[in-house]
């Protein structure tokens, strides 16, 4: 296939120019056409992105570290859900003060389906769209992203980028370069499927609600 | 797969479709759900025009040192532990597939959202070899119990009432109650889920697309609105990506700005709901996620298109926005173009991969009004490329004598512009004088192709060219 690549490109693959253009491109990972659309002040850019997760129909609150576990529980006994939650074993949900809602029964690992609402601690957040980026680990398991009917996720307000590039960057500084966890999910608002009629209707394979508790 | 196109038939499979009420009800969607709801997310971003910019270079830079990306990318997913198969052919591709299918002896394989899988018939194939592949997109799900094509290519079921999919629901779901409502696309969408949802769980295999590979870190990365491809590539032992050369982008930073038009072009969502990156099997310490991760990599016909004029074709992302905007495409919908790809990019990418012979038809279905350039989000010239495509089926004499003869006699008088200035002169005095008062004619000879539907109109003055000599 190589060879066939580079006779139609008329090339051989050793070109100096050509090795030198791509290792710098990957070195160097330019910045291209950013919208200004983000580029707000802290406390503007936290709004644009509950507005944008609201317009992707999340819901949104926010909360003190100390009233994650309240704002949680609040959110299932509106929905009469079951006072019940699965969690990662990610350090900043370990030490949330669990014990301020004592009828909320928190269990730890990924899903195997039968959970039906689980918490996630974001990664970083983009305000230009509305997007959690959360990342997979030992701590943070992709399944709960997807299984339960219920998706809660926590960000803090400071992680909320203003732009795609940011979290990028932030993965890199986190990670290395040229290195990524096994999974990143970008995740806008709960799960949604048109493809009958065009008829929009929330919940198609994953979640049917997606709400966000900013952390200041 | 290209021996059940039926693109050569393309005509008769558009009278059909015009005929089609129902079909015909289904493509008013068109106007009002894909078309208004790009325009309105494109106004609202004013750096919109400028990344659709971006994305064409890089694009354009990426395909110019593919063969250096596809290395720094193979190295990477090697790296993290995943495998990568090259298939030059499509039946390259379902034999890789095959074997590592039968490393596991899978059963049941789940598939997300893939036009590769479509283009190389993988479905049949597998079924063929005693593996069940189960489609989890809902629109492909759909079209995948009715043994169909996708009519649009991030629509799949477009062309289907919700009556129709009830109907298809009631005679496969057997094991459900026969009296239960399904009048809603409500409770259709949740008895698709419940029903695949055991069907993610017990799934020996993933397969999944890819919008975009990421050469600097060996990413594949999936977009989708309803979470199928996650549950397909994170449930089962093993995930394949089965994907092509041309979705390649060199960094973070470039996925960024394609990011920023796919969603937009495609449904006219901000972002689509669902943007997965992975890199690799498993972890150590990982509580989930697939334990192998293989990427086939298709060419099928790609890499010549590199080196002709077609290598602009190859920036397509699959939007689907020139068939949204294509008035052939909303007058007959995707399924007369009697193959994988239809509308405008699959009026040059499908002579591309079955071949002109088969496809003439389709570069031919164009009326060049041009709205398809003017929404593509990398800028792909499709009325010239379709144009090209026209001249080749010329050269290779595959038009229709009839076409052939009306070409030559009408060139024979364009490259004589003194006679063809005469000629038309009297033709248009003659027919102006024929029609007599009514200036329309209900008859002519030679062109019964118009005036069995419409009369044609007789000229009236000069002609254009008189005309433009006098200003």
């Amino acid at each position: 296939m190589f060879a066939s690549i580079r006779s139609a490109l008329g090339v051989n693959g050793r070109e100096a120019p050509r090795r030198k253009e791509v290792a710098d491109r990957l070195r160097e990972h330019p910045t291209g056409v950013v919208p200004a659309r983000g580029h707000l002040p802290p406390a503007e850019r936290v709004t644009l992105f509950a507005d944008m997760v609201a317009a992707a129909a999340g819901t949104v609150t926010r909360a003190s570290v100390e009233n994650v576990p309240g704002a949680i529980a609040e959110f299932l006994r509106r929905h009469n859900l079951p006072l019940s939650l699965r969690r990662g074993d990610d350090a900043r949900l370990a030490a949330l003060p669990w014990e301020r809602e004592r009828t909320l029964e928190v269990t730890v690992g990924p899903s195997d389906g039968r959970q039906l609402a689980s918490v996630s601690h974001a990664f970083g957040a983009v305000a230009e769209t509305g997007t959690l980026v959360l990342a997979s680990g030992s701590d943070n398991p992709t399944t709960l992203n997807f299984l339960p009917d219920n998706h809660i996720v926590v960000v803090d307000a400071k992680d909320i980028a203003a732009d795609f590039e940011s979290v990028f960057a932030k993965l890199r500084a986190r990670y290395g370069e040229r290195q990524l966890p096994r999974v990143v999910n970008m995740i806008t608002g709960p799960s949604r499927s048109a493809d009958i009629e065009q008829t929009l209707i929330l919940g198609a394979h994953g979640p049917r609600r997606l709400h966000v508790i900013i952390c200041n | 797969m290209s021996e059940t196109a039926t693109s050569p038939h393309f005509k008769e499979n558009a009278h059909a479709a015009l005929a089609d009420s129902e079909l015909q009800r289904s493509l008013e969607i068109l106007e009002t759900n894909f078309i208004g709801r790009r325009k309105l997310v494109a106004d609202k971003l004013p750096e919109f025009d400028a990344l659709r910019d971006a994305a064409r270079d890089i694009k354009n830079h990426t395909l110019a040192h593919l063969d250096l990306y596809l290395e720094e990318y193979e190295r990477r997913v090697v790296a993290q532990g995943g495998h990568v198969h090259y298939a030059v052919t499509a039946a390259d591709a379902r034999a890789i597939i095959l074997e590592i299918c039968r490393s596991v002896n899978a059963k049941i394989v789940t598939k997300g959202k893939s036009m590769i899988a479509e283009e190389v018939g993988l479905d049949d194939f597998l079924t063929a070899h005693s593996i069940t592949p189960i489609e989890t997109d809902l629109g492909e799900y759909i079209i995948q119990i009715r043994h169909e094509m996708p009519s649009h290519i991030i629509a799949p079921a477009l062309h289907l009432s919700k009556a129709q999919v009830a109907a298809d629901f009631r005679r496969v779901h057997t094991q459900l109650p026969a009296d239960r409502n399904l009048e809603e696309p409500q409770t259709l969408l949740a008895e698709a889920r419940a029903v695949l949802r055991e069907k993610f769980l017990a799934a020996d295999v993933g397969i999944t697309g890819a919008n975009f590979l990421v050469a600097e870190t060996g990413t594949s990365i999936i977009v989708t609105n309803e979470g199928n491809g996650d549950l397909t590539q994170t449930l089962p032992k093993i995930h394949i990506v089965l994907t092509s050369i041309e979705k390649l982008v060199p960094t973070l930073e470039d996925v960024s700005e394609f990011l920023r038009v796919l969603a937009r072009s495609a449904t006219g969502q901000e972002m689509s709901v669902y943007t997965t990156l992975s890199t690799g099997p498993r972890r150590s310490g990982d509580p989930d996620g697939p334990r192998e991760y293989h990427v086939v990599l298709l060419d099928n016909g790609r890499s010549a298109m590199l080196g002709g004029e077609f290598r602009e074709m190859l920036r397509c992302i699959r939007c689907g926005a020139c068939m949204n905007h294509c008035p052939v495409y909303q007058a007959i919908g995707g399924h007369a173009y009697g193959w994988v790809y239809p509308g405008p990019m699959g009026a040059v990418l499908t002579p591309s991969l079955i071949g002109i012979d088969k496809a003439g038809n389709l570069p031919n279905a164009s009326t060049f009004c041009g709205r398809c350039e003017e929404v593509c989000p990398v800028r792909i010239p499709l009325p010239k490329l379709m144009r090209f495509w026209r001249e080749r089926e010329f050269e290779r004499h595959l038009s229709p004598a009839t076409v052939r003869a009306g070409l030559s006699f009408w060139a024979f008088f364009a490259r004589r512009p003194r006679l063809y200035g005469f000629a038309t002169d009297v033709a248009a005095r003659m027919l102006a004088l024929m029609s007599g008062a009514r200036g329309r004619f209900h008859w002519l000879p030679l062109a019964r192709g118009w005036t069995d539907q419409r009369d044609f109109p007789a000229p009236q003055g000069a002609t254009f060219q008189a005309q433009w000599r006098k200003r």
